[in-house]
């Protein structure tokens, strides 16, 4: 670090300096692991985080002492596993301040918990002509559902637009809320960008008009608290692999009274009151929403997730994170020819770039033989790279392991890429 | 570290990437086809005036993408003007083993130019990478899709 950027360091940084990242780092094996020969600088973490060592450890724990279904038998195996798996959504609930565990469903991802509400929420209560808004920075998750609700059902999809530095346009959100919106769709924090959407003023703006806001919570939860009734939103997704979790598993939070006025979502055992093939009664939520086996030990391992970031203080985290982000910026700002895409006011430690002598994917390839790890592409939020003009950018996403010096390596690493094609 | 950078990025990709040749549409083009990598956003369009007796007059494309698929469309460009369909065919089917299969440099066949043969060993090296095998074929797909497709139908791919 050098000496101009310490002199900027904020009041915020007092309780990012409490925060040991030292220590933090040992409990994640991966960290230690060597990329062509040199050490794993891990900074794709937007895309998927990497796994602590509580998190393996209590999915392998569950295997070799606790495992059998859930929700089945009257063995005690069986107890053991559902009150492990039950323990899972509880934690889950009190990590996002929901009034009960029943508001959480356990989905495959964040992905599944969007298509969720739109193949029961948005095909039972939608019609023709009926408007659903998103911003123009989501990601493709929370795009495509909506469009196939839109060929089946002749609904209208109604586009927020974003300023040229990535920011969520609120007044032209508010001209958009009109007597035929029936459900606002909208990211917390843009994957691609880092811009945190102004979710207080977008919920109550939706409310003041009786619309139900759902959010896609993905790129928050791992770096801000969040608190689903603090924020009063409807619905909140988001998936456990980027949490520190493992993949597999997902959470659709939703308001207890709006889940059980919804339809279910797929057919199947665990889900059902009673079956005769006459007629078939459905639980409430959460179960309502979960038929067949659930992904068992991946909820277990989302739990210890919960618990380990719990320990930290997402607050202190955040703190942390947004330390790394100013530092970040101002050593990629200094890179001749950079530029960096999204420097929205209010951002979550997300810094996507171009260069102007090379390609995303070849900077993306030329990092990685310096064991940098950066994710080259277009996000899957290709209506955001259209916006800024660029097919792709070069995208570090930072996580509570990372470092300065981890940096430090990712600028070094960026002046092979101007060797080689500068 | 740099030895097996420079392995992928020789001087002439780098060269084609910057100054891609025959980028541009041919007025006189009859035969075009859109290839796509969903992946990453690639995209470019092949566009080739072949005259009846099956020869390959001209040979363009435009689109934007890497380093890599775009020196491998301008040097696919150079290399098939001249040529017949049956030429480009077997130069395709030579150039997407070659990069795909170790031991494949396409020197084997007889049937293939040899001076189209040596240059495009240069793109040989993305066999290391596997990832970026890819960004090399884009253009070889397209350019064999707008054959395949000539007149109508869907003349796009993508590479998933």
């Amino acid at each position: 670090m050098d000496d101009n950027f310490a002199a900027t360091l904020t009041a915020d940084d007092n309780l990012a300096k409490a925060f040991d990242v030292e220590t933090i780092r040992k409990d994640f094996p991966i960290l230690s692991q060597e990329v062509h020969g040199k050490p794993l600088v891990y900074l794709d973490n937007g895309a998927s985080a990497q796994k602590p060592r509580q998190v393996i450890d209590a999915m392998s724990a569950l295997f070799e002492t606790s495992y059998a279904n859930v929700h089945r038998g009257v063995h005690a195996m069986s107890q053991q596993a559902t009150d492990a798996f039950e323990a899972g959504r509880d934690k889950t609930a009190q990590f996002l301040g929901a009034a009960s565990s029943n508001e959480i469903v356990f989905t495959r991802g964040a992905t599944e918990a969007i298509n969720l509400v739109a193949a029961t929420y948005g095909r039972s209560r939608l019609k023709a002509g009926d408007e659903v808004v998103i911003s123009h920075m989501e990601h493709h998750s929370n795009i495509v559902p909506w469009q196939m609700l839109r060929d089946e059902k002749g609904i209208v999809l109604k586009v927020v637009p974003i300023d040229d530095d990535g920011n969520f346009m609120l007044d032209a959100y508010a001209e958009l809320l009109g007597p035929k919106t029936k459900l606002v769709a909208v990211t917390h924090i843009s994957n691609a960008l880092g811009s945190v959407v102004p979710l207080k003023e977008v919920i109550h703006l939706a409310h003041e008009r009786a619309i139900p806001v759902l959010v896609d919570g993905c790129q928050a939860v791992p770096h801000m608290k969040v608190d689903v009734r603090a924020l009063d939103a409807d619905f909140y997704v988001f998936s456990g692999h980027k949490l520190y979790g493992p993949t597999g598993i997902g959470v659709l939070y939703g308001k207890e009274d709006l889940l059980n006025s919804m339809p279910p979502y797929q057919g199947g055992g665990d889900m059902i009151a009673s079956v005769t093939f006459e007629k078939t009664t459905y639980k409430k939520a959460p179960h309502r929403f979960e038929a067949g086996t659930p992904a068992i030990a991946e909820v277990v391992g989302l739990g210890a997730a919960i618990d380990y970031l719990d320990q930290l203080d997402l607050d202190a985290v955040a703190a942390y994170e947004a330390g790394l982000l100013a530092y970040a910026t101002e050593k990629l700002s200094a890179i001749d020819g950079l530029k960096i895409q999204g420097t929205a006011k209010d951002k979550a430690a997300i810094v996507s770039f171009t260069m102007d002598c090379a390609h995303a994917h070849d900077i993306g390839t030329i990092v990685d033989y310096s064991g940098v790890a950066i994710r080259a592409g277009h996000h899957c939020a290709q209506p955001v790279m259209d916006r800024f003009g660029v097919s792709a950018t070069a995208r570090a996403s930072f996580g509570l392991y990372n470092t300065r010096g981890e940096i430090d390596a990712l600028v070094d690493a960026l002046g092979t890429v101007r060797e080689l094609f500068g | 570290m740099m030895e097996e950078l420079r392995e992928l990025y020789q001087e002439v990709i780098l060269d084609h990437g910057k100054h891609p040749r025959n980028f541009r549409q041919p007025s006189n083009a009859n035969r075009e086809a859109h290839g796509h990598n969903p992946m990453c956003g690639d995209t470019l369009t092949v566009f080739l005036a072949v005259d009846e007796a099956g020869n390959i007059q001209d040979a363009a494309f435009q689109g934007r993408g890497c380093a890599i698929s775009m020196a491998s469309a301008s040097m696919m460009t150079e290399i098939l003007i001249g040529k017949t369909a049956a030429e480009a065919k077997t130069l395709f089917d030579g150039f997407t083993a070659m990069c795909t299969k170790d031991g494949s440099n396409m020197s084997g066949d007889s049937d293939i130019d040899p001076d189209a043969v040596e240059r495009l060993q240069v793109l040989a090296g993305v066999r290391e990478f596997p990832v970026r095998v890819k960004c090399a074929t884009l253009a070889w797909h397209t350019m064999n899709t707008a054959f395949t497709n000539p007149e109508d139908g869907d003349n796009s791919i993508t590479t998933e």
